[in-house]
């Protein structure tokens, strides 16, 4: 059986990613992490960021809210420190990168294209948490402003670069095709939707931060759809990502066309999750008899 | 930390909204120490998403305790468990509580709860007895009568329980804060006395300002909304001091040293 996929230069054993943010070398106390396709890594900036205001995450209806609002160390921790502490990892890291700008986005490629052990950068270009300089709404909102990052960016780095879209736009193949004209060699979607909860004791919002992002199965219909709008009209590889919780939720994304996919929330109530959906994903491809994960993408009938 | 499956040996009312589950894992009785805590997946069809995070409560020979509060839906589903079915849960989480072997005839254990903050403090109480600690001093307040709890089981280990309400029904009228800190002002010998505490973050700040102003160290157990309970969201951020910001209370919590808190 054939569960090899790629993306851009990235040859990934299986289709299994793990979304920024929702992962962390602590998972491998609950399996081992080098049997996964990818690691995607915590979005850094170029400076250390401090996040949102507590409370940060609360529950909703079949999904979450989370506003961290990228607390990290800045990129150069990261590659001193987080890096090393992946050391033991076999498969593809991906980081994650976001900025203000496209000149933060390809000064973070610069750094991270000098590191062996980034094999791919994504470019989070949809983070609703925090605000980027002047800016009004996301980068992910502005198709002139993805292509020029992406195409500075492309022009940073020579590893595989993959921009990851917002799923609150009129047209997302508007964005993504401008991600692929500036060089981009695959997009990954959704990120969260922005969102809001009340407390009706309080009279305040949920979040420190006002609000969030949603995610978790409530948003996977849609990612879903958006994956499959994306898929007709890009020809680079598409990552499906947006509430995957079981085998059936990534096929699902990969019957629609998405050449691998990412588990995010669904860690943190299942850690196993990414490890189950690959070996049901492997059952599922003997019981229908189908050689290659290949064979999959793309399938859907109408 | 394993996420596991374990039955439930008993789910027991103990107070009108508090409830006692007690589960059977080998592996979490032999693995958790006092102030570390829990991730529960509430049974199917409570419509909850998230894990609760729940405090070791007692830690006996063949499993562990959480007493809890139902506060909402996922809660009162767990409330609803009976013996002999399988939770769903990830754990020993959390640092616990620093106990430290002092000889010292001098030392005094102070232990300061707020309503189901008395949770981690019997696990507490429990290894400090077992350490013969010279003495244990509990403080124990909450809104009302039926909200004070656990009072016997201090007591079983030697403790001294005092107890105050904000309605007066037990114990003194008030908050246990200000009974704490006639106790402690009441002293004419130098106190080597530990705070432990846990409650709600308004009774957190007063404890920790009494410990500043006696000069005795205080540990403190946090609570804050949670996703993965592991250190890998960052979704539940505690105010620290100092250039680092922010800590995390599932990681490097849920037990802090008071002065590294910033209020």
């Amino acid at each position: 059986m054939n569960l090899e996929v790629s993306i851009g230069k990235l040859k990934l054993f299986n289709p299994v990613m793990v979304a920024s943010g929702t992962f962390g070398k602590e998972y491998g106390k609950f399996f081992d992490i080098n049997l996964l396709g990818a690691y995607v890594a915590k979005t850094v900036t170029l400076k250390a960021r401090i996040g949102n205001p507590p409370p940060r995450v609360t529950e909703t209806f079949a999904g979450m809210l989370n506003s961290i609002g990228l607390e990290n160390k800045g990129v150069d921790d990261f590659i001193e420190n987080k890096l090393q502490e992946l050391s033991g990892l076999k498969i593809p890291i991906v980081a994650s990168v976001a900025g203000d700008n496209e000149n933060e986005y390809a000064a973070l490629c610069k750094k991270l294209d000098g590191c062996r052990k980034v094999r791919a950068i994504e470019l989070n270009l949809s983070c609703p948490n925090v605000r980027h300089g002047e800016r009004i709404g996301l980068i992910a909102q502005d198709e002139k402003a993805v292509y020029g990052i992406v195409k500075k960016a492309r022009g940073s780095t020579d590893k595989t670069l993959i921009a990851k879209l917002s799923p609150n736009v009129t047209d997302i193949t508007v964005i993504a095709l401008a991600a692929e004209r500036a060089g981009c060699d695959a997009v990954s979607l959704i990120n969260t939707f922005p969102a809001l909860a009340v407390d009706t004791q309080t009279f305040r919002p949920m979040l420190g931060n006002v609000i969030g992002g949603l995610s978790g199965p409530a948003i996977k219909p849609i990612a879903l759809k958006m994956v499959r709008d994306v898929c007709n009209k890009v020809r680079i590889p598409v990552v499906g990502i947006g509430g995957i919780t079981d085998y059936k939720d990534a096929l699902e994304f990969m019957i629609c066309g998405a050449t691998a996919f990412q588990v995010g929330t669904a860690n943190f109530i299942n850690p196993e999750a990414p490890i189950e959906i690959l070996k049901e994903i492997k059952s599922y491809l003997k019981r229908k008899n189908i050689e290659s994960i290949k064979k999959i993408i793309g399938s859907l009938e109408i | 930390m394993r996420n596991i499956k374990a039955r439930v040996i008993y789910n027991n009312r103990v107070s009108a909204g508090f409830y006692g589950m007690s589960i059977r894992s080998a592996y979490l009785a032999e693995n958790t120490r006092p102030g570390q805590f829990f991730e529960v997946k509430c049974p199917d069809g409570s419509g909850t998403f998230l894990r609760r995070p729940l405090g070791a409560h007692r830690i006996h020979k063949d499993g562990v305790e959480m007493l809890y509060e139902v506060v909402g839906k996922g809660t009162a589903a767990l409330s609803g468990m009976k013996a002999g079915q399988e939770l769903d849960i990830i754990g020993p989480l959390g640092n616990g509580f620093k106990i430290d072997r002092t000889k010292d005839k001098n030392s005094e254990a102070i232990l300061v709860a707020g309503g189901i903050g008395v949770a981690p403090l019997v696990a507490l109480a429990e290894a400090l007895a077992a350490r013969k600690e010279r003495k244990i001093q509990v403080f124990i307040g909450a809104k009302t009568k039926s909200h004070i709890l656990c009072e016997k089981e201090f007591k079983k280990f030697g403790c001294e329980a005092r107890v105050s309400t904000e309605d007066g029904s037990k114990g003194t009228k008030g908050f246990i804060t200000e009974k704490m800190d006639v106790y402690l002002s009441a002293k004419r010998y130098p106190l080597n006395a530990k705070i432990y505490a846990c409650g709600p973050d308004g009774m957190l700040k007063a404890v920790a300002g009494i410990a500043e102003k006696y000069g005795m160290q205080c540990q403190i157990s946090m609570e804050e909304r949670m996703a993965c309970g592991v250190g890998v969201c960052l979704g539940c951020p505690v105010k620290t001091k100092g250039a680092l910001g922010y800590k995390m209370v599932c990681k490097d919590g849920p037990v802090f040293d008071t002065r590294e808190i910033a209020w």
